[in-house]
C-alpha cells in the first residue's frame, strides 16, 4: 500500500443484531432465528489529521460503524485498527488501554451525554481523573479552565450546571470533555444535528479550528450532506449497512458515481437551488431484516438488471455498482 | 387583488407564568394567498410553531392571544368560541405535524380514521366516505390504496405515515393547511417526495399552505414566499428568491451565511455570535441588537417595524429612509 500508514484502518466490518422472537414463540411457530445485518463488509481508512465522513439515511448503519470504531460495540466480524492496534484482538489488550484515551466520542444530544447533577468543571475533569493524567486539584482546575477557553467558553463557566447552558454551549462542553484526555481522534455522531443552524455553524467552525490547532483526526457521522461536504476531506456513502461509494469530498459531490449517491444529492433540499425542478425520487429504504437479494439498492435503481438482483456488487475503485463497472450508467 | 386566504395582523401571543408575562409572539403580520406556500423559518424559540398554533386556535392556557387579528377568508377567527372554532379546524384549516405517529391513533385502521374525518366534515354516506378515503390515499401517493386502507399505522413506514396524515388533513378540502415541520422526522429522499406533494396541493387545489420549518433548504425549494422569524417577530418577509438569495436583515444574512450548501465550497461559515435571547430576557429595542454586527444607538431603544424595501419587508432601522439618508 502506498502513502503513510493510515491512522484508522477498518476492514470487513460486520455487525449482526439478533431480532428474533423469544425462544418459546420460535419453538411454537417453528420460526428460525432472525438476524439484522446492521453493517456488512464495511472497510475504509482514515489518515492522520483528516476528516472522514460517513453519510446515509436512517438505518444505513453509520452510527453502528461509529460505535464499533470507538469500541463501544464489538463487531461480529472484521477488525478496526487504530495506529496499528487492533480493537478486537484480545492479545493487544494492554496496547488498547493505552490507546483508549486518544479516542473520544461527541454525541448528538449534549444534554443526554452529561450528568445533570455535576458541575461542568467536574464533567470536563472526569477524563483527566479517570486516566490519572494530572495530579493535584489546582493543576486539574487550571487544565479545565484551559480546555473551556479552548472551546470558546469562560473558565468561570466551570461552576455552572449543564442546564444553565444553551445547546450549542453544551456541545462545546462535550468537546472540551473529549479533549480533556488529550484525545487525537474524535468520533462525532451527528454532533450538530440537534442544534439550530446559526449555532451549528459555530460548532462546525470550532471543530475545524481545533483540528487545525491540535492536528485532530475526525470520523464524522451525519445525515446532512451539506454539513458533510463542508467538513470532510473524504466521504463514504452508506446504504443498508454497506458502503456504496467512497471518495474525495469535492469529487463525490461534483461527479457522484453510484446511482444512490446521485439520487441522494438530487433529493436534498438546498438553499442554493431555489425553485429547481427535481427528478422524483421513488421508493424508500427497504426493511433491513429482509433486504432485497443482490445489490440492496436494486428496487429503487433505474439501472438495475438481472445481475443487480442476484449478485452483491463489490466496492471497486470506490464504487459498489455493477452498472458502473459495466459502464451502463448514463 | 383577491382577498388572501389567511391574513394575520399584529398578532400577539402571551404566556402568563409565575415569573411574569412572556411574549411568545409580538406583533406578527402576514398574508397567505390562494395556492401559495408561505414558509415560516426561524431557530428554536423564534415563535414559528406558536404562530401556527394560534392560527388554528390551539393555544392552551396559560397561553392566550393577547392582541391582533386572524382572518380566514376575510372572516375573523381568533375570537370565536371554542365550539365554532372546532368546526373550522379540520374543515377549513388542515394540520400536519412533525411526527406522523402521534397524529394517528395506533389502535384504529387508517381507513377508519380518514372515513371518520370525512364524515365529520361532510354528509357523505359510509360507502361514499370510504371511496373518498381511497381517493385521498391515492392522491397522496400511497400505492394500492384499496388494500392499504385497512392497514394500521404501524404497518406504514415514516414517509407513508406522513402521507396518511396529509390525506387526513385534506379530507375536508380545507382552504388552508398548516404544516409544522412536516419533513423534519423523515429521511432526505422521502422528504423530497413530501415537498413535491405539498407543492402539488397548492397547484391542483389552490390550497394555501403555511409551512413551518427550521430547514432553509426545504423552504428554498417548497415555498413561494418566506417569513424569517426572530424572538417572536418577523424580521424579514418576501419572495423566497429574494429573501434566500439576497437577504437584507442582518439576522437573515447571518442565517443564510451559516448554512453549508451543496453547490459551493465554503471556507468558514459565517457565524452569528451568541444565541437567541430567552423569552424572559428579550432586550429592549430590536431583539437582535446584542448579536447584530451593524447595531447602532437607535436599535437599542426603538423597536423597528417592518418597512417595505423592494420586494422585501424588513424590520430593521438600517433600511429606514431617514437612516439611509444620514
Amino acid at each position: 500500500m502506498s502513502g503513510p500508514t493510515p491512522y484508522v484502518e477498518v476492514e470487513g466490518l460486520r455487525r449482526l443484531f439478533d431480532v428474533s422472537k423469544p425462544w418459546l414463540n420460535r419453538m411454537i411457530e417453528r420460526k428460525p432465528k432472525q438476524w439484522l445485518k446492521a453493517v456488512d463488509g464495511v472497510g475504509f481508512t482514515i489518515q492522520r489529521g483528516e476528516t472522514f465522513a460517513l453519510v446515509g439515511e436512517s438505518g444505513s448503519g453509520k452510527s453502528t460503524v461509529a460505535r464499533m470504531v470507538v469500541g463501544l460495540l464489538p463487531p461480529s466480524a472484521g477488525d478496526v485498527r487504530i495506529t496499528g492496534v487492533s480493537m478486537t484482538d484480545p492479545a493487544q489488550g494492554a496496547a488498547r488501554r493505552q490507546l483508549r484515551r486518544r479516542i473520544q466520542m461527541v454525541f448528538q444530544d449534549p444534554y443526554a451525554s452529561m450528568n445533570p447533577r455535576w458541575r461542568v468543571g467536574k464533567i470536563v475533569a472526569e477524563p483527566i481523573r479517570a486516566f490519572d493524567l494530572i495530579q493535584g486539584e489546582a493543576a486539574i482546575a487550571a487544565r479545565v479552565g484551559e480546555l473551556l477557553t479552548l472551546v470558546g467558553l469562560h473558565p468561570d463557566d466551570r461552576v455552572k450546571y449543564p442546564h444553565e447552558f444553551s445547546g450549542g454551549q453544551r456541545q462545546r462542553v462535550a468537546i472540551a470533555r473529549a479533549l480533556a484526555s488529550e484525545a487525537e481522534f474524535l468520533v462525532g455522531d451527528e454532533p450538530t444535528s440537534a442544534l439550530d443552524v446559526s449555532v451549528q455553524a459555530q460548532i462546525l467552525n470550532l471543530m475545524r479550528d481545533l483540528q487545525d490547532r491540535l492536528g485532530l483526526t475526525y470520523l464524522f457521522i451525519s445525515h446532512n450532506l451539506a454539513v458533510v461536504r463542508h467538513m470532510a476531506t473524504r466521504i463514504g456513502v452508506m446504504y443498508l449497512g454497506r458502503v456504496v461509494e467512497i471518495g474525495g469530498g469535492r469529487e463525490l459531490f461534483t461527479r457522484p458515481k453510484h446511482p444512490y449517491t446521485r439520487m441522494l444529492l438530487d433529493a436534498v433540499p438546498d438553499i442554493g437551488l431555489t425553485g429547481r425542478q427535481r427528478t422524483p425520487v421513488s421508493g424508500e429504504i427497504p426493511n433491513p431484516i429482509d433486504p432485497p437479494p443482490g445489490c440492496s439498492f436494486n428496487p429503487r435503481c433505474p439501472f438495475a438488471n438481472d445481475r443487480c438482483r442476484a449478485e452483491v456488487p463489490a466496492l471497486i475503485e470506490g464504487v459498489a455498482c455493477h452498472a458502473y463497472q459495466e459502464r451502463r450508467l448514463t | 387583488m383577491t382577498e388572501p386566504v389567511l391574513s394575520v395582523r399584529d398578532l400577539r401571543v402571551e404566556f402568563a407564568t409565575r415569573r411574569g408575562v412572556l411574549k411568545a409572539i409580538d406583533g406578527v403580520s402576514f398574508d397567505i394567498a390562494r395556492g401559495e406556500i408561505l414558509g415560516v423559518v426561524g431557530e428554536s424559540g423564534a415563535g414559528k410553531s406558536v404562530t401556527g398554533a394560534a392560527v388554528i386556535g390551539l393555544i392552551d392556557p396559560p397561553g392566550r392571544i393577547a392582541g391582533g387579528e386572524i382572518r380566514l377568508g376575510g372572516e375573523r377567527i381568533d375570537n370565536l368560541p371554542p365550539e365554532k372554532m372546532r368546526r373550522i379546524r379540520g374543515r377549513r384549516i388542515g394540520m400536519i405535524f412533525q411526527d406522523p405517529l402521534t397524529s394517528l391513533n395506533p389502535l384504529y385502521r387508517i381507513g377508519r380514521q380518514i372515513i371518520e374525518t370525512v364524515q365529520t366534515h361532510t354528509d357523505l354516506s359510509a360507502k361514499a366516505a370510504r371511496t373518498r378515503a381511497i381517493d385521498l390515499l391515492a392522491e397522496v401517493g400511497i400505492p394500492a390504496p384499496e388494500r392499504r386502507i385497512d392497514g394500521y399505522p404501524h404497518e406504514f413506514s415514516g414517509g407513508m405515515r406522513q402521507r396518511v396524515v396529509i390525506a387526513l388533513a385534506l379530507a375536508a378540502e380545507p382552504e388552508l393547511i398548516i404544516a409544522d415541520e412536516p419533513t423534519t422526522a423523515l429521511d432526505v429522499s422521502v422528504q423530497a417526495q413530501i415537498i413535491t406533494l405539498l407543492k402539488r396541493l397548492g397547484r391542483d387545489h389552490g390550497t394555501a399552505v403555511m409551512l413551518v420549518t427550521h430547514d432553509m433548504g426545504v423552504i428554498a425549494e417548497a415555498a413561494d414566499r418566506v417569513a424569517v422569524m426572530y424572538s417572536g417577530r418577523v424580521a424579514e418577509i418576501g419572495p423566497v428568491r429574494a429573501v434566500v438569495g439576497d437577504p437584507l436583515h442582518p439576522y437573515a444574512k447571518g442565517l443564510m451565511g451559516a448554512i453549508p450548501t451543496l453547490t459551493q465550497d465554503t471556507g468558514r461559515l459565517a457565524q452569528i455570535p451568541g444565541a437567541m435571547p430567552r423569552l424572559t430576557a428579550i432586550p429592549p429595542g430590536c431583539a437582535f441588537n446584542p448579536r447584530c454586527p451593524k447595531v447602532f444607538v437607535r436599535c437599542r431603544v426603538e423597536r423597528p417595524d417592518p418597512i417595505p424595501v423592494g420586494e422585501h419587508r424588513v424590520a430593521c432601522h438600517l433600511y429606514d429612509r431617514a437612516e439611509v439618508a444620514a
